[in-house]
């Protein structure tokens, strides 16, 4: 324990550990309870499980709608659907996956469930704005619900002008709707951002950060400087349709190009926003689960920040044939180049840690471990189309479709069902059955190399995406890729069903079952309704499983007011440390 | 190694195919020697350093400078080739010879109209001469397109107000398929064309007759191939099949409801107006998205269209 001589900058503390009480009667589900109290809660664990309850049935749809386009592909020509609908469907698809489960999954849900916990606070900085945001996250959806039931939308989830401003779907209230909703994320990113900086526990410097909260940091610098630039552009979009103002469309004056510029200026960061959590996850879990040291701390922490970084300065390649400049090509090509190298350093860090580690392979481990091997098919298919040569044949191909469901399915997906299943005990208290999650894991991880794998084959063959027909030549592919899907749709139903059963029936999974050194574990689960009875102090940085659990476990000794201490401080241990 | 990218990539027919076919090999090598590494490192750790007992010590290894630098550095080097590769052949996909034989392309929803130097147009067939760079200046109708074909390895946006160019020099005499890559709406995946490469002798014949060939045509099977030749069958069907625009069949004499609510008999003029001005009276129901075949169509063209129509009753 730190004995350092007393400067005059550093005042002295009475720290004692505090065990958590195991299994305890009294916790956040069950201190406040109805409907009203859920409702109109501050507590962040109750918003993240809203979050979760509302990403959860997002993901269902949108996976429903995955279903039923693959279900249409496998006959060339139309089979239960016609054009005008396969098209509302993939649009639907796209925006519900990205605007409505990906971008909030991790920050939103997970994020607003772990964050202050891993920061020793008793709730996020602004608990009431917070709140705010899931409102605003539910109108914007109700927008977008509206949009489909009025003419629908049909127009891809890029909403590209000029078709979008021609077309005769119901576009305004669709871009409202996720006009709505960027500000629930622009609010969610700055909450955090303040919550990180001002809410730290005593002791918990930026050097013992978890990795967790620099990628929800970084997360949160892009949400709030990005998301802003989707709201102009989507208003923008609003005022063409609805003013006539020629802003995008030529036959009024506009550039169609221009607002290529403006989307992915947003949403090639959003990936970002998709994927940097992600990264956090893993970082946790591979670390928890090998019971070592993370390896290269600084580097997987600042390459997050490096993404986000270098993030913004990509977003032309996804417009190598759009008609811009040679040089601009050029120069959005070597940038894209260099912002794989902070994600392959990244990969290299999280194998190193598993190196003479103590790894445990249980189902958070295995969705890591699954993440890292497919997501590492989607980072080089990613070298593959910032190739500009390559670009040219791939672009707009079922290659692209491939990679990005690599990236974002096979990567964050399969980080946020890692994230799950590791905080799933500190959520319920419960468990889950090993068994059947190992299963509906070697589902998944097949039948979504069976979807996808062959998408590559045909991409590179020429098969466009966004077809409702296709030529002969492709089927066996289209065929094989929609097993894959029911396969893994298989996979997500057996997931409902063991994860209903554990919240049902499920074993209590006490404080720790993962032998965690992490914060967050150091409080009872089901977590208490301020999270901690005490003010955690730290020494430690968390991933450091060669000092003892008991070191962990400390806290400021003066008794809390409203906490009763039934047990005296027997294992009282002097230490100094500088206050935050 | 090859035969993966071999199986993966349509045939190289054209003089730029090899090139970006080469890269992708390059590529797709690399990146399953580094993912191969990488499985083996994640199976063999998970199995080898698997939890013994709950009580296993760990060490303590925070970083390793020499081994960071190296993971770091040999991925920079080999993303800078990619990079250099990749723009080398960029280069010349964009870089046309100057002696390139020009075809102009106009995309409209949902086909492709390819005008030649001897003022003939063909829709949804674009012939082109062997060994000869052929150089393509597309424009847009409506919304924005995309002109791609994979045996040739090109494909570049086709933009409304603004023109773009592709470039190519097919490398043997064939069919390849023409497809649109910038999703345009209903039609989207019928918006395809075929590329007819002639050798150089039959690309001139065929110049010379392409316009001249219909003279000796009955009107009914003029009418009949120029629907097809048109795309008009893309929307129009001739069996009643309900498509984007009201079926050929039983349509000539009826009378159809036009948008504000008036009533037009189908007779030789509003299948004439309709064909020349299609926005002008939209049959209710709906969508405007014809375009415009003025220019495209002559009189005698716009007659065996209307013979052949009135014989689908």
């Amino acid at each position: 324990m730190a004995t350092n001589e007393a400067t005059p900058s550093v005042k002295k503390l009475q720290v004692r550990r505090f065990k958590p009480e195991e299994n305890p009667k009294k916790h956040y589900l069950n201190e406040e309870t109805g409907i009203w109290a859920w409702m109109t809660t501050v507590d962040h664990k109750k918003i993240g499980l809203m979050y979760l309850a509302s990403i959860t049935f997002f993901f269902f749809i949108g996976g429903v709608l995955a279903l039923l386009l693959r279900t249409e592909l496998l006959s060339p020509a139309r089979s239960f659907m016609d054009a005008n609908v396969y098209n509302q469907v993939f649009t639907l698809h796209g925006a519900i996956m990205i605007f409505f489960f990906l971008i909030p999954s991790v920050p939103a849900a997970l994020g607003n469930f772990v964050l202050p916990l891993q920061l020793g606070a008793k709730d996020v900085a602004f608990p009431r704005l917070n709140l705010a945001s899931y409102y605003i996250y539910v109108i914007g959806a109700l927008f977008t619900i509206f949009a489909i039931f009025t003419g629908g939308v049909d127009t891809g989830w890029t909403f590209y002008t000029p078709y979008s401003t021609t077309t005769s779907g119901n576009v305004m209230a669709m871009t409202f709707g996720v006009f709505i909703l960027g500000f629930s994320s622009i609010l969610t990113g700055l909450n955090f951002i303040v919550t990180i900086h001002k809410l730290r526990s005593p002791g918990l410097t930026w050097n013992k950060l978890p990795l967790n909260l620099w990628g929800l940091y970084a997360t949160s610098l892009i949400q709030i400087l990005a998301t802003p630039v989707l709201a102009i552009t989507l208003l923008l979009l609003t005022m063409e349709r609805a003013l006539g103002i020629g802003i995008f469309d030529p036959a009024i004056g506009g550039d169609p190009v221009l607002y290529q510029h403006f989307f992915w200026f947003y949403s090639h960061p959003a990936v970002y926003i998709m994927i940097v959590p992600g990264f956090g996850i893993i970082s946790e879990v591979i670390s928890t689960f090998s019971r070592k040291v993370i390896f290269g701390y600084w580097a997987i922490a600042l390459s997050s920040l490096a993404i986000a970084f270098i993030g913004f300065l990509v977003w032309g390649h996804h417009m190598f044939t759009a008609g811009q400049s040679s040089l601009a090509n050029m120069v959005f090509s070597f940038l894209t180049f260099l912002v794989g190298i902070p994600t392959g350093i990244k990969i290299f860090n999280w194998i190193a840690t598993m190196y003479r580690g103590s790894i445990d392979l249980k189902a958070p481990m295995i969705y890591a471990l699954v993440f890292l091997f497919l997501f590492t098919i989607g980072g080089f298919t990613g070298i593959m189309l910032g190739a500009l040569a390559v670009d040219i044949h791939l672009h707009d191909t079922y290659y692209v479709v491939a990679h990005f469901h690599y990236v974002m399915m096979g990567g964050m997906v399969m980080a946020f069902l890692a994230g799950l299943h590791y905080w799933w005990p500190k959520m319920f208290g419960k468990m889950y059955s090993e068994f059947w999650a190992r299963i509906s894991c070697a589902l998944i991880f097949v039948g979504f190399n069976m979807t996808f794998l062959p998408q590559f084959v045909m991409g590179a063959q020429g098969m466009p995406r966004r077809y409702f027909n296709y030529i002969d030549q492709f089927q066996p592919f289209h065929q094989f890729s929609t097993m894959g899907a029911y396969v893994m749709g298989v996979g997500f139903l057996i997931m409902a069903g063991y994860l209903l059963h554990s919240m049902l029936k499920g074993k209590a999974a006490g404080s720790n079952p993962w032998g965690s050194r992490a914060l967050e574990w150091q409080t009872s689960s089901p977590v208490p309704l301020h999270n901690f009875e005490h003010t955690p102090v730290i020494i430690n940085g968390p991933y450091d499983y060669h000092k003892p659990m008991s070191e962990f476990q400390l806290g400021i000794a003066t008794p809390h007011h409203d906490h009763h201490d039934d047990h005296q401080p027997t294992d009282v241990t002097q230490t100094e440390k500088e206050q935050a | 190694m090859n035969k993966l990218s071999e199986f993966m990539l349509p045939p190289q027919k054209s003089t730029l195919a090899e090139g970006t076919d080469a890269l992708f090999n390059f590529i797709n090598v690399t990146s399953l020697i580094f993912l191969i590494g990488i499985t083996i490192a994640i199976i063999y750790f998970a199995w080898k350093y698997r939890r013994r007992s709950e009580n296993d010590v760990t060490p303590v290894i925070t970083h390793n400078n020499t081994l960071e630098i190296t993971w770091s550095v040999i991925p920079l080097i080999l993303v800078i080739i990619v990079f250099g590769w990749g723009l080398s052949g960029y280069v010349n996909l964009t870089t046309a010879p100057d002696d390139a034989y020009e075809v102009r392309v106009v995309g409209k929803s949902w086909l492709w109209e390819f005008h030649y130097e001897t003022g003939h147009v063909s829709v949804n067939e674009l012939h082109i001469p062997v060994d000869r760079p052929v150089k393509l200046v597309m424009s847009s109708e409506d919304v924005i397109h995309s002109f791609y074909i994979p045996d040739f390895r090109v494909k570049m946006d086709v933009l409304p107000s603004r023109y773009s160019t592709v470039w190519f020099e097919a490398t043997e005499v064939g069919e390849s398929v023409v497809f649109c890559t910038e999703y345009c709406g209903t039609a989207h995946s019928n918006m395809m064309a075929r590329a007819i490469v002639h050798d150089q002798e039959d690309f001139e014949t065929w110049l010379e007759v392409a316009g001249s060939a219909d003279d000796d045509m009955d009107p009914v099977e003029l009418g009949q191939e120029l629907v097809t030749r048109n795309a008009c069958t893309t929307c129009h069907s001739a069996d009643g099949t309900q498509l984007q625009g009201p079926t050929f069949q039983g349509l000539w004499g009826s009378v159809s409801e036009i948008e504000d609510g008036q009533t037009v008999t189908v007779d030789e003029n509003h299948i004439r107006e309709s064909i020349l001005e299609p926005g002008a009276k939209i049959t209710s129901g709906y969508q405007p998205v014809m375009p415009p075949y003025a220019g495209t169509l002559n009189d005698r063209q716009i007659d065996a269209i209307i013979e052949y129509i009135k014989t689908l009753q």
